[in-house]
């Protein structure tokens, strides 16, 4: 049976992986690689690395970072942040990253999650949505999308913007709840199930997680395909055994932690 | 020296990376002189067989595999290295494959319970005993990313797995001929190790797994 899966989530920044509150406030935690090789032996099933001021400050991304992650982790891992055209997506997958994570630039440009299909397979773009809710009658789902960090309303509802993306070549969507990120208080079910029940391919539910419980619920009940986390694991509050142990109590198939 | 086959097939660094993790070194190259005096051959592939396909005969790879295969040495096929080795595919107005094992290419059908393509995390129950399993439990979760999926005849099957309502193999082979449809380069430990048997193995599959298990060593 096809296992859930379990990403942990690593923001990158000046070359450390970092973690705020809500997009804010951010702490930083170490060094990419050594924790993402850690999470690797703990049994992660995929890993995420957003450069998240790449984009702001106009730069491409730490390639150098990419190639050293993937010579330390043989699992799937996908790259976001400063992709700026196909080229940067070329040099990503060649150095080793299974998927390109593309946010912004694919609001701006939605031409380049089509283009980026054909030129390497749908199964290597992933849409990387942040959605916010809204009581604005333009944004029939209740959630609006936006880009730059969460820095900017782009006026886009969350749902339509996402079958867009489907239609245009998107083999995943990851939905970053805004309102839920770093509160640790549980993911945004209502937001995540609207979008895992509107789309076909494969929907990543992310922000929020700080219980093991929460992945519990984001699977029951918001029929995610996988769970992004964060704070809970960079922080220690859990470990990724702990996670995986609750989930396969729950009955929620998910592939064994390494021992 | 094991050589990666280069016919533009996706990510190659990813299984030279993976090979040199468990010490072994490579060479990503599609020379027929290198590809004759390598000890073992991994054919990768990521994308449609179509595509793979018109490059292997670009390349005019096909007599050289062929050639090299009869020598008796490994031959590990990799995703759609593991399909496009069957005589034909559906993928792409039923294209025709190398043929070093009989049989074709099947579908997965989408329902709502099942996306396309399978991609994740899932089991490989092994049927028969394989050097290239050595030390690993059957059951074990490997990394899956596919539409499409190898039907060699069931001499041939080696590990299957389940989804969307059918049991598809997922390991198959044939004397010094095997394939997996999972990427063993992305699978963790367990893909690791079976890469790390196939370094080792003499191309045979009479009675010598203990043998392998006892070199694959540990990492």
């Amino acid at each position: 049976m096809l296992t859930r899966r379990v990403i942990v989530c690593l923001d990158v920044r000046n070359g450390q992986v970092t973690k705020g509150v809500k997009f804010q406030g951010n702490q930083d935690l170490g060094d990419p690689v050594e924790m993402g090789r850690r999470y690797y032996q703990e049994g992660v099933d995929e890993l995420v690395f957003y450069d998240i001021t790449a984009s702001a400050e106009k730069r491409p991304i730490d390639i150098n970072m990419v190639r050293s992650v993937a010579r330390n982790v043989f699992i799937p891992f996908s790259v976001g942040g400063g992709i700026r055209h196909l080229d940067d997506m070329r040099e990503v997958l060649l150095a080793g990253a299974e998927k390109v994570s593309l946010n912004s630039l694919a609001v701006q440009n939605p031409d380049i999650i089509r283009a980026g299909a054909r030129a390497f397979g749908r199964q290597c773009i992933v849409l990387g949505m942040d959605a916010k809710k809204s009581d604005n009658p333009n944004f029939p789902s209740g959630y609006e999308v936006y880009i730059n960090g969460g820095r900017k309303a782009y006026g886009l509802d969350a749902l339509e913007w996402a079958r867009k993306a489907e239609s245009l070549g998107a083999g995943e969507v990851c939905v970053n709840s805004i309102d839920a990120d770093g509160t640790k208080a549980g993911y945004e079910i209502e937001l995540t199930r609207k979008i895992a029940e509107g789309v076909e391919i494969p929907v990543i539910a992310s922000g929020g997680a700080g219980e093991p419980e929460h992945l519990v619920q984001v699977f029951r009940e918001a029929r995610a395909d996988a769970a992004l986390v964060a704070s809970m694991v960079h922080f220690g509050t859990h470990s990724l055994e702990e996670i995986k142990a609750r989930l396969i109590a729950e009955g929620i198939p998910v592939r064994a932690a390494v021992s | 020296m094991i050589a990666i086959i280069d016919y533009k097939g996706g990510n190659l660094t990813s299984v030279q990376m993976a090979l040199s993790e468990v010490g072994e070194e490579s060479v990503i190259t599609a020379s027929p002189d290198e590809i004759f005096a390598a000890d073992r051959v991994v054919f990768p592939g990521v994308g449609a067989a179509g595509a793979a396909m018109e490059e292997i005969t670009r390349l005019n790879l096909a007599p050289v595999l062929r050639q090299y295969l009869d020598s008796g040495r490994p031959f590990l096929g990799i995703c759609v290295g593991c399909q496009i080795i069957l005589e034909w595919s559906l993928e792409d107005d039923r294209t025709p494959c190398l043929g070093f094992l009989p049989g074709g290419t099947g579908v997965f059908a989408p329902s709502a319970d099942c996306k396309v393509p399978h991609m994740g995390w899932n089991q490989v129950n092994f049927v028969r005993e394989h050097p290239v399993l050595a030390g690993i439990p059957s059951g074990s979760e490997f990394y899956f990313v596919h539409s499409y999926f190898p039907k060699p005849g069931s001499d041939h099957v080696i590990g299957e797995t389940g989804y969307a309502g059918v049991v598809f193999p997922s390991i198959i082979g044939k004397d010094n001929l095997v394939a997996c449809q999972f990427h063993a380069e992305k699978s963790g430990p367990v893909g690791l190790r079976l890469l790390k048997n196939f370094a080792s193995w003499n191309g045979r599959v009479d009675a010598n797994t203990d043998e392998v298990a006892r070199s694959g060593g540990t990492f």
